[in-house]
């Protein structure tokens, strides 16, 4: 029974396939998959818009949106009525056809990552060998799309937006790269199923999540740096930057185009989250043994919300770095902790099992961590800057 | 050591979020039309007329003097002087205005109307719930409109309507001794009138 609760889609799935012809099966089953993962993640962008809106709200002692509907749950109804009746206007010196492609890209390269990761058990659109890279490579071109809204808008707060995004998401990419690479290490596979399976064991009732390693806490805490600056989520949120570039490269956006944009953006926050679940949060895999007959799906999105909900935190609590913080930040502080991380991942392989790898490996990171912290604070490349003519 | 601060702010927001469930003075909103906070005395909005007694039109304190339609800065104020006299509130013949309109989508509440006005008879309103769909006829208050009774501006602006009545009625009896001396003085000379011809006769 709990079994059947646990494959229940992918029964479902099978079923309704085979009411098709045998030549038409692996190619209905695909695009119906599809269509849940185009359904679906929409969907939960809904939820997160209202979700995000009103638990800023409570963090800053606000209410939120409570008018639409109970509660406001019907929020994103109206806002979705709102951005479909909108004008849609494009600039007269605008490249009308580069406008339009650019948020089309966006949302379709999102959409790409989210084939590669495994929702459950069996639960993938596309078992690659090569998913991680597979990922990666979608995750890459979204910033061609954020450079070509910009570009065509002739707008220079558009391209100065742009210029932002582009620096901010090659600089901080190379540390998301870098701090998966930790995991590849270890599992010895790109294959994301066999990632999550290989975290899918347990001693003493207690799960092998990456996260509960030396390295795979430090590569966690960096992932989740290196995704928050990626996805543009704040306090990374400077292509944006409403205060001081107008929205950044969607500012000559309006109505629809506008709105797949910041589905894209959400698109983008999800899927990484769900990459960041399967590298070291144990994908699909039950948090204690003795969970174990929950089914695989609700692991999965259950730990989704939770990293959305900390993302919410984040933004509610941090205020936005300038640029040079950022860069100075993703150059001169992550980038060396994440090549640090990466030796001490050999390390580890290597030290084999026992406690000595355990106290060598916190050691040195925690080490490293506090050096850097200090010596960066000192020098002022993260730490508080001195203005000359302020003081 | 670095990161301890946004520990911090982490630790103060999640206080926040879970602190508006449970406080009630944490959340200082007022959901505003059902509930509406106390309203302010010194608030203004725009202007409008104040009148005696019961009936706007005989109790109106306007007499079309129009230095409110020449002081204003966005001139929004459109007066048209009458042709005849009529009693005001203490029965002196006076001008009054055939035509008192306001524009509120051009005046700017800068209360001008009101420190240049001799009578008092222009105040400043606290209503402000004036959004119409007609956006000219509907922003356009003629003298019927404007006019609101003494009472109103009693509720509305206590302490300055006191004042004001206070100054109103100093000045009325300063008149009324004014009028009464000339009506004297009237009186005495018009005791005097008839000796003068008796004087020429002579």
């Amino acid at each position: 029974m709990l079994e059947t609760l646990d494959q229940v889609f992918v029964l479902l799935q099978h079923w309704l396939v085979g009411f098709l012809p045998a030549v038409l099966q692996p190619v209905a089953g695909v695009l119906l998959s599809v269509v849940v993962i185009i359904v679906l993640f929409p969907a939960l962008f809904a939820l997160t818009t209202v979700l995000e809106r009103k638990g800023l709200g409570r963090i800053q002692n606000r209410i939120g949106p409570n008018r639409v509907g109970p509660f406001g749950i019907l929020q994103p109804v109206a806002d979705g009525i709102k951005s479909l009746t909108k004008e849609d206007i494009v600039p007269l010196s605008a490249d009308a056809a580069v406008h339009f492609l650019a948020p089309v890209l966006l949302v379709v390269a999102v959409f790409m990552g989210f084939a590669v990761l495994p929702m459950g058990r069996n639960m993938v659109l596309v078992d690659m060998d090569a998913g991680l890279l597979f990922f990666f490579a979608m995750g890459a071109s979204t910033e061609l799309s954020v450079f070509m809204a910009g570009w065509s808008s002739r707008n220079k707060y558009s391209l100065l937006g742009a210029m932002r995004a582009v620096a901010q998401m090659i600089s901080y990419e190379v540390v998301l790269l870098m701090s998966s690479v930790a995991v590849v290490m270890i599992s010895g596979s790109l294959s994301l199923t066999k990632i999550v399976e290989a975290q899918n064991q347990y001693t003493w009732g207690l799960p092998h999540w990456y996260i509960f390693t030396p390295w795979g806490l430090a590569g966690f805490v960096m992932f989740a740096i290196a995704a928050t600056a990626e996805t543009n989520r704040s306090p990374f949120d400077l292509p944006e930057g409403e205060s001081e570039l107008v929205a950044g490269y969607h500012t000559e956006y309006s109505g629809f185009k506008f709105a797949l944009f910041f589905l894209g953006e959400y698109l983008a926050m999800f899927s990484i989250s769900g990459l960041g679940t399967t590298l070291f949060l144990g994908g699909w895999s039950a948090p204690f043994s003795f969970l174990g007959w929950v089914p695989s799906w609700i692991w999965f999105f259950s730990k989704l919300l939770l990293s959305i909900c900390v993302f919410i935190w984040l933004r509610g609590t941090l205020p936005r770095l300038r640029q040079d913080q950022l860069m100075n930040f993703a150059w001169k502080f992550v980038l060396p902790m994440t090549l640090l991380n990466l030796m001490v991942t050999a390390l580890w392989r290597f030290l084999g099992e026992g406690w000595e790898r355990w106290v060598f490996c916190s050691a040195i990171l925690m080490l490293a961590y506090v050096a850097m912290g200090r010596i960066g604070m000192r020098s002022g490349h993260i730490g508080p800057r001195r203005y000359r003519y302020a003081e | 050591m670095l990161g301890e601060g946004i520990l911090k702010g982490l630790a103060e927001t999640a206080k926040n979020f879970a602190g508006s469930f449970v406080s009630a003075e944490r959340m200082t909103t007022v959901e505003y039309p059902e509930e509406r906070i106390a309203p302010i005395e010194a608030a203004r909005v725009f202007p409008f007329l104040v009148y005696d007694g019961t009936d706007w039109e005989s109790g109106m304190r306007c007499v079309a003097c129009q230095i409110c339609e020449k002081e204003c800065p966005p001139k929004c104020i459109y007066i048209e002087k009458s042709k005849d006299k009529k009693p005001d509130a203490i029965g002196k013949p006076q001008f009054y205005p055939a035509k008192f309109d306001v524009d509120i989508a051009v005046c700017m509440s800068c209360q001008i109307c009101v420190e240049v006005c001799p009578f008092e008879a222009i105040k400043m309103d606290t209503e402000f719930e004036l959004s119409t769909d007609d956006r000219f006829g509907g922003l356009l208050l003629d003298r019927e409109e404007l006019s609101k009774s003494n009472e109103y501006y009693h509720q509305i602006h206590p302490t300055e309507a006191a004042v004001v009545d206070a100054r109103l009625t100093e000045g009325r009896a300063k008149a009324d001794a004014k009028t009464t001396a000339a009506a004297i003085t009237g009186a005495i000379r018009g005791a005097e009138i008839p000796k003068r011809p008796a004087e020429g006769g002579d």
